[in-house]
Parts: structure tokens; sequence; C-alpha cells
């Protein structure tokens, strides 16, 4: 039997550094855009102010990326060693997108980030727009199959389980890549890199305001920064639309641990906060139907039918069929190289019973519930500071236009405490999503105690603190390296070298 | 194409020479890079798997699993 301590520091660890993961992720895809976009400027228009502009944002996308770089490959060492059943039972499920990615990205990066960097001179305007382009552009494919990859831990699709590898093996590639959770991460994970490129160009822009340097620069780069972030922040709101619709429909514990949802039904009320509801918003948001029906969460654990019919089992249905598939796995073991007959009975068993093969490891009905206080807030977070920071944006631009922005002391010092707000929006929204899909780490197939190895929580607990250590120091050299560019402010185009990295 | 890979060669090398404040930013990749791949991978990410045939990770997984 696997310690609870041990599945809980591994998860804490997991969780540790993917959160580390995603504080330079965001700034990578939203930065990208950014000075793509104000280097467009500078090929259509010819002044060179677009160009010194770009470039100083440049510099502080390659701070971040230098800083950030890799760390997701500890993500992948922790994968062989704290959650090896995992690895080997997702077989190359897994492992294609992570491949695909790490190989895209390598070239992808390696040239076009080159010739953003050392091309300047050297190539043609136009080539040098288009690395920089995809440079934005191969960060975000770089995203799209890491999306793939977890889309389908969350609605898994497009393999079949072979209980003589242990491993799933895929089926159809198309249905994992197209996978509609896949789609709908994607493009809100992609677009809330804008957001946050967007609120951080504005914050240190609203920085060089208050100390009235860099005026010209900064209501430029204010200007852009906004104007992509409003869009960000609408493709956020679609592709959220989305993935509420999705939650409904795939993973209806998330949704109805996010919304604190105990019974559920048509006309489902939106919680606002505690004690302030709209009534029928969640079956709108869940279903784009105000009598849609949203179970709750006793409901799932109940059984329930839909007003169309549709019947879902018990908890207990579940669990007694996942414990009848690992019986029958366990069987099928036993008897393929002696009784092929007790054998391939025991597989169709297994077969008819792996959609819930997960569930024959939870002990109680209540491990199926996700932790409700943690992902109530988590949301109400992610979307309240959304909100706010996208009313930000609106009310940066338009002073902006209105030529006030530079005297507003009080909006330029709203924008630069800002900032660190929309990383915690970030975060807020991938706790949201992971922990979410408690406890299983594929859902239905696969829950976290079954999932992680069989290794000491003392190993667990000092690589944890170890990164704990190590990610601080790392994250403290960035936050230096990028106060000190952003101190020295963007330079002119006489100074010397400043055309190279 | 001799000449192509002479180009991409001086190009990437003209680059690295020319560094300013990148230089900073490769040091610190490359700390990273072996605090990663020479300290924590040797010393505490031994894959669970790792050394064993496929026939051994196919025992040792199913066993995890049909004894949780």
């Amino acid at each position: 039997m696997i310690d609870t301590a041990l599945t809980d520091w591994s998860r804490l660890q997991f969780a540790l550094t993917a959160c580390y993961h995603w504080i330079f992720v965001p700034l990578t895809l939203g930065l990208s855009v950014i000075m793509a976009i104000m280097e467009s400027i500078y090929v259509k228009k010819g002044d060179p102010f677009w160009r010194q502009t770009a470039k100083f944002w440049m510099k502080l996308f390659a701070i971040n990326f230098a800083v950030g770089i890799a760390t997701g490959i500890i993500l992948e060492f922790e994968f062989g060693t704290n959650w090896s059943n995992y690895s080997w039972f997702v077989g190359d499920i897994f492992g294609a997108p992570l491949a695909i990615e790490g190989i895209l990205a390598f070239f992808m990066e390696a040239t076009f980030f080159a010739v953003m960097f050392f091309g300047w001179n050297k190539v043609s305007k136009r080539t040098h727009l288009a690395a920089t382009w995809l440079t934005g552009i191969g960060a975000s494919v770089s995203a799209l199959w890491i999306l793939v990859a977890n889309a389908w831990m969350q609605h898994p699709v497009g393999m079949t389980f072979n209980p003589d590898t242990v491993r799933h093996e895929m089926t159809d590639f198309w249905a994992l890549v197209l996978n509609p959770v896949a789609t709908s991460k994607f493009f809100h994970s992609v677009f809330s890199g804008w957001m946050t490129g967007a609120i951080f160009v504005i914050g240190v822009s609203s920085w060089y305001l208050l100390r009235k340097r860099h005026t010209r620069f900064a209501l430029a780069s204010i200007r852009i920064a906004a104007l992509t972030g409003i869009a960000g922040t609408l493709a956020v709101m679609l592709s959220g639309d989305s993935s509420g619709v999705h939650a409904a429909k795939y993973q209806p514990m998330k949704l109805a641990a996010i919304e604190g949802l105990a019974d559920g039904g048509t006309r489902a009320p939106f919680s606002v906060v505690p004690g302030v509801e709209i009534p029928g918003m969640l079956s709108i948001l869940a279903t784009h139907n105000i009598d849609g029906y949203v179970p709750g969460i006793n409901n799932m654990l109940d059984g329930y039918t839909t007003p169309e019919g549709e019947t879902f089992p018990s908890a207990e249905k579940k669990m007694e069929s996942g414990k009848k598939a690992i019986e029958a796995f366990r069987t099928y073991r036993a008897n393929k190289d002696k009784d092929p007959h007790t054998a391939m009975q025991a597989r169709k068993v297994l077969e008819e019973n792996i959609d819930h093969f997960g569930y024959g490891y939870i002990q109680s009905r209540n491990e199926l519930v996700p932790p409700v206080q943690l992902l109530y807030w988590a949301f109400r977070v992610m979307v309240g500071l959304g909100g706010y920071l996208f009313l930000l944006m609106v009310a940066v631009l338009w002073a902006e236009r209105k030529k006030r922005l530079a005297e507003m002391k009080w909006l330029l010092r709203i924008a630069l405490l800002s900032t660190p707000l929309v990383y915690l929006a970030g975060q807020a929204g991938w706790i949201v999503a992971e922990v979410g899909r408690q406890p299983w780490t594929i859902e239905g197939l696969l829950p976290v105690r079954a999932a992680v190895s069989s290794v000491s929580v003392a190993a667990v607990q000092t690589t944890f603190f170890i990164f704990v250590a190590i990610f601080t120091l790392f994250l403290l050299i960035e936050i230096r390296i990028l106060l000190k560019a952003i101190q020295k402010g963007p330079e002119t185009d006489n100074t010397p070298n400043q055309a190279q990295p | 194409m001799k000449n192509t890979l002479v180009s991409i060669f001086n190009f990437y090398a003209e680059g690295f020479r020319n560094m300013t404040w990148g230089r900073q930013l490769w040091w610190l990749i490359l700390l990273k890079a072996a605090i990663l791949f020479l300290v924590l991978r040797l010393f505490f990410f031994q894959p669970v798997l790792g050394g064993k045939s496929e026939a051994e990770k196919i025992e040792h997984v199913g066993n995890e699993l049909i004894n949780p």
C-alpha cells in the first residue's frame, strides 16, 4: 500500500515545479507577441523608435527565457522517479506529444531565437521580423503539445489499454490532438499569456512614467500592450466559456467542486461569493441553456439520471466495476501463459470495465471529491482578477488615448502594483485545472495513489526542499537581472553593441 | 552547400562573440543546466524503471497496479 504521505509529497513537489514553471511561460508567450507587433510597426513605418522599443522588450524577454528555460525538464525527471507507474501506464500517449514538443521547441527556438538576437543588421528587416514572429509562434506551438498531453489526462481519448504491455497505446493521433479539452485549454493558456505580457509591459512602463523617464517609449508600449492584453482577455473569456462546457461534459465533479454545488438540477445557480448567487447562471455557463441539468457532488456520488433520461452510476458501482477490472487484470496476467481460455475471459471482463479501472483503487467515495474550498476560491481569484485586469487595461488605454495617462499618477501606481496580480491569476487558474481533477492523474483510469512510485518519503521531501532553495535562488536572480535592465531602460541606437544580446 | 553551412556557423560564432549583456544569461543557463543534469539528475532523480529490461518494466508496473 502506498503511503498517503508519499503521494502528498510527490504531488506537492510536482505542483511546486509546475507553478514555478508557469511563472516564466506566460510572460514568454505574451511578450513575444507584443515585441513582434512593435517590430512590425518598425518595419512598416521605418521609425527607429519602434526598433529601440521592440529591442528593449526583447531584452526582458531573453532574461525571462534564460531563467525559465529547462524548468520543464525537472517535471520530466519527476515523471521518471516519482511517477514511474503513471509514466509507464500512459505509454506513447504522453511520450509522443512531449517528444514533438522537445524537437520542435529546440529547432524553432535555436533557429529563430538566434536570428532574432544575432540578426539585427545581418538579415533583412522582413527576415528579422519573420524570425521574431516565429519565435513567438514556436513558443505557442511548444505549449500546444504540452497541453495536448495534459488535456489527455483530463479527458483520455484516442487510445486503448494493452494488458500485455501494461500500457496505453495510441489508436487515433488526431483524436488526441483535436481533443476538445486540449483545444480550449490551449487557447485559454496562450491568451492568458498575452494578458501576462500586457500587464507586465504596462507595469514596467508605468514605472517609467512615474519616474518621468522614457515617456514616449512608455506610452507607446502601454498602447500596444493594452490592445494586446484586451484582445487576449476577450479570447480568454471565450475559451474559458468552452472550458466550462467541457468540464460539465467530461469532468462534472470538477465543475461541481468549483461551484461548491452539493445538489444539482436544472436552472442551477452560479455562486459569485458565498451567499450571493445568480439563479440559472451555472446552467447557462455549463450547458448554454438555462434549463440545462448540472449534477451536484451528491448526485454524482449517489448516481443520477438527467432529464433526458441518461443514467450515471453511483460511486460505489464505479468502484465495484473498477475492482472487477483490476481483478480481471490480475487473473489475465496470472493465466495468459498457462491457461489461455481463463486469460481471454478475464481480458473480456477487463475490457468491459476498463473505463472505471481507476475507481478500483478508491477506498472511500469521499476520495472522489476534490478539495472544494480551495477550488471554489481559486476559481474566483482567477476570474475576479481577470475581470479587474481587463478593466485596468481598458482604463489605461483610454487615458493614454486621451493623452492624460502621464498625469494620472494614481492610475500608474495602480498599474504598477497590479503587475503581480496577473501571475496570481495564472497560478489560480492552474490550481483550478489540476486540483480540480483530483484524485485522478488520468481521469477515471489512474488515481494519484496508484500512479506514484514506491520511493521513500524522505527522498521526495529532500528533493522538495532542494527545489524550494534552487527555485527561489533562480527567481531572485531573474528579478535582480530584470530590475537592473529596467533600471537601465531602453537604449538609443547610438549605444555601442546595442544590436547584440 | 558548404558555403551555406560556413555562413550559418559564422552567423552563430559572430553572434556569440559580440554578445554583451547576453553573456551573463548564457552563464546563468549553463549554471542551471549543470545543476539540473550533473547534480539533480545524477544524484536525486534516478528513474525507478531505469536499467530494467522491457519485460522487467512490464512486470514491475503490473505488480504495482494489481497490488495497490
